[in-house]
């Protein structure tokens, strides 16, 4: 499983980082950005999964 | 910067028609070593009459030509031109190829000659283009109203085209001409960049594989065709220096043997706002695409502007952040909030007042905030920054020990290449 973040869509609510601390990371102004180059581990697949369903602005695009 | 205006246009007689095109050399600039013309009128647009179409290859043998001639794209980023080619030509159509000569880099004026002064040029290299890659539409994305007239005159003079082609205007600004843009603005979407991918080639101008190109790049497709390649760069030369304007110069020459400085230079801005600072080694470094590159740098879009010895390159960057602070897309909020932020830390160096905390914070931010765009613009604004903290270390130690003079008797500035727009005439 691969993800990628849209820049343009993310408004920082920081649900991703609290499902998913490990992939994600918040800036000092609460934007969000992908650690790694966006391959997710098997075992981070379901709180990863959880992100992408929860992130009000849909910026996290898997494939 | 109290810089005096320059005339980047200067007044040039070019009433030989048959001569002033260096037709050998496929030289893009009329008369070696001297500026380009870049307002229009009788004596300057090259017409349909006097556009010299030379023989060539066409379809695939064009590209296998273009790919031998190592053409990489001219509007900033360098990409190989036959590899965009290839890449729409081997998608199933239909398929669009889009001259783009928005030039929204301040310091640039390279786009707005080529379209206004020799549109049949670009046409030429666009209809090759759009044949080789079998395209069923081709735009010219521009904003210069003068370009556009000048581009709509020049398809009437052709009466009629292979593939049908478009005109498309908009606003000038920074971002309008970055290639997702592009598409968005000529579906009728605002010329704003999106996320990537999909990028143009896979889903570009009503969802069709799209090439986007800039006109410099597609103006050099005709003598790429003739055998007759020139490897050369156009470079829009500002600042302090003895002869501003356009220039058509050897790819790879020593910055030394191109720019007269007016004056010791203790900086340039490359690439426009893009590519960042250099100090005076520049003057020793190859003028191409791999060198600059080598160097931290980069060739851009070819616009150089020297720094002179009242310039000081920590005003430089501070003016620069405060554009791209003003005219970033206002879609990504690390661009928003990072250009700010570093717009004020330039701005408080500039002062004499940033504190050590924030200097680290600066350095910081032009590392971390790098790639996280959907365009480029927020990597500009790194590349300022960076290159600012490692190309003058000890000039921005000096500016934390006490206030520059030079950043106080300069001021805030646009630093925009001079308006290349004809003055309205004396009433």
């Amino acid at each position: 499983m691969k993800i990628r973040l849209e820049s343009a869509k993310c408004d920082g609510f920081g649900t991703c980082a609290q499902h998913s601390p490990e992939l994600f990371e918040l800036d000092e102004w609460g934007y969000a950005s992908v650690k790694g180059d966006g391959e997710v581990p098997p075992r981070l697949e379901a709180e990863v999964n959880r992100a992408i369903a929860d992130c009000p602005v849909h910026a996290i695009i898997a494939g | 910067m109290t810089a005096e205006p320059v005339a980047l246009a200067p007044p040039l007689s070019l009433s030989d028609g048959a001569a002033r095109w260096n037709r050998e050399a496929m030289a893009l600039v009329p008369g070696a070593g001297l500026p380009a013309p870049l307002v229009v009128d009788r004596d300057t647009r090259e017409t349909l009459v006097e556009y010299v179409r030379a023989d060539g290859p066409s379809g695939r043998k064009l590209i296998d030509a273009v790919e031998a001639a190592e053409l990489r794209g001219r509007g900033g980023a360098g990409f190989p031109m036959a590899v965009k080619m290839r890449s729409v030509a081997g998608r199933e159509g239909p398929r669009t190829v889009v001259a783009n000569g928005d030039e929204g880099e301040p310091l640039a004026v390279k786009d707005r000659y080529l379209l206004r002064i020799r549109p049949h040029l670009v046409l030429d290299g666009l209809l090759r283009v759009a044949e080789a890659v079998s395209a069923d539409r081709a735009v010219v994305y521009l904003s210069d109203t003068i370009a556009a007239d000048s581009v709509s005159k020049a398809l009437r003079e052709l009466g009629g085209t292979a593939v049908p082609v478009d005109v498309v205007r908009v606003p000038r600004t920074y971002v309008g001409g970055e290639e997702s843009a592009v598409v968005r603005a000529i579906d009728g979407g605002p010329p704003l960049p999106t996320d990537k991918p999909p990028r143009p080639f896979e889903s570009g101008v009503g969802g069709t594989p799209t090439l986007v190109a800039n006109v410099e790049t597609l103006a050099r497709i005709p003598g790429i065709a003739a055998g007759r390649a020139s490897q050369t760069v156009l470079l829009t030369l500002t600042g302090a220096v003895t002869r501003p304007g356009l220039y058509e110069v050897p790819l790879g020459a020593p910055l030394r043997d191109l720019v007269q400085p007016a004056g010791k230079p203790r900086g340039f801005l490359m690439g426009g706002f893009f590519a960042g600072l250099l100090g005076p080694r520049a003057l020793d470094i190859p003028f191409g695409f791999t060198e600059l590159g080598a160097e931290g740098s980069g060739l851009g879009c070819g616009a150089v502007s020297v720094l002179g010895p009242h310039d000081c390159p920590v005003a430089a960057a501070a003016d620069v952040l405060a554009y791209f602070d003003r005219e970033n897309a206002r879609q990504c909020g690390p661009c928003i909030r990072g250009t700010a932020a570093m717009a004020e830390a330039l701005r408080e160096l500039a002062g004499g007042g940033a504190s050590d905390a924030r200097l680290e914070k600066l350095e910081g931010w032009s590392r971390s905030l790098r790639g996280r765009g959907a365009c480029a613009t927020l990597d500009g604004a790194c590349n300022v920054v960076a290159s600012l903290l490692r190309e003058f270390p000890s000039l921005v130690a000096e500016h934390r020990a006490a206030p520059c003079p030079r950043c106080a008797a300069l001021g805030a500035a646009d630093r925009t290449a001079p308006d290349i727009d004809p003055q309205p005439e004396a009433p």
